[in-house]
């Protein structure tokens, strides 16, 4: 399986500690995510980011967080045969995972390169597709964790800190 | 600077699609013009007006992960109900002129005074 971090240094400690202890979130949320669903993807992002409003997370990082969460639920819609959403909610931050079918990221690092994108002609029409989702995640994330392999599913996995 | 999203509005002669939500208060202090979304994901920010032609459900979903107050659809480009359904349920105005985009920006840009 290869792999792809990219973790702010800032947090770099409390996030690796995290995802060793996973401790029970305060709200959990789930949702799957169809193939090529353009219409119901970005439902799951709505989804926390009224959870996270409510809490009165800043609206700054707020954008953040809905930005990498949407841009991965796209993701999933458009290169997977589908997969789910997993939202965790703690005070003072939010973790969230996907996981899809398969078909796996062939070359990771190439993935991660702005511009660079398997998108086919659907996707590319719906505005999609110009090889920016995951530059876009790796910015707005604190943390960033890419498991995958060409035929293997892929997971996705962020954690942005907002206290 | 900022303007009244509602002063521009009316300047660019828009049809405002979504009479229900309240835009009195909204101000604006720049804008964005793209149709590539990801582009608009990495790069909008809060208190921005986004022209564009794209006006399927997603540019919706778009405006509201980047805090857009307002998307101003050009050349007179209107989107189906249930996309004006679903601004009104983000709180997200939505408009449409029949200008082009260059000249949508254009006329916000000089009122921006920028």
């Amino acid at each position: 399986m290869a792999e792809f971090w990219n973790i702010n240094p800032a947090y770099e400690k409390a996030a690796k500690a995290f995802l060793q202890e996973k401790p029970e979130a305060e709200v959990t949320l789930e949702f799957d995510i169809e193939v090529k669903d353009f219409v119901n993807a970005g439902k799951g992002s709505a989804e926390v980011k009224n959870v996270l409003k409510r809490l009165g997370v800043d609206p700054n990082v707020l954008r953040r967080i809905a930005v990498a969460s949407y841009e991965a639920e796209i993701n999933v819609a458009a290169h997977s045969n589908g997969g789910r959403m997993n939202s965790f909610v703690y005070d003072d931050m939010v973790y969230i995972r996907f996981e899809d079918k398969g078909p796996g990221i062939s070359d990771i690092r190439q993935a991660m390169v702005p511009g660079w994108s398997t998108a086919d002609d659907l996707v590319r029409e719906m505005g999609f597709g110009a090889g920016l989702g995951l530059p876009n995640i790796q910015k707005n994330a604190d943390l960033l964790h890419i498991t995958s392999e060409y035929g293997e599913s892929t997971i996705l996995e962020i954690i942005i800190y907002y206290a | 600077m900022a303007v009244n999203l509602k002063d521009y509005l009316e300047l660019i002669q828009a049809e405002i699609i979504t009479p229900d939500v309240d835009i009195s208060s909204v101000s604006i202090t720049d804008g964005y013009v793209s149709d590539m979304l990801s582009d608009v994901m990495g790069t909008a920010k809060e208190g921005q007006v986004w022209i564009t032609i794209m006006r399927h459900m997603n540019t919706v979903a778009v405006a509201s992960m980047t805090s857009i107050p307002c998307v101003v659809f050009a050349k007179g480009l209107k989107p189906d109900a249930a996309v004006i359904e679903r601004a009104i349920q983000e709180e997200i105005c939505l408009a449409v002129s029949d200008k082009q985009v260059f000249d949508l920006a254009g006329m916000l840009y000089k009122m921006l005074g920028k």
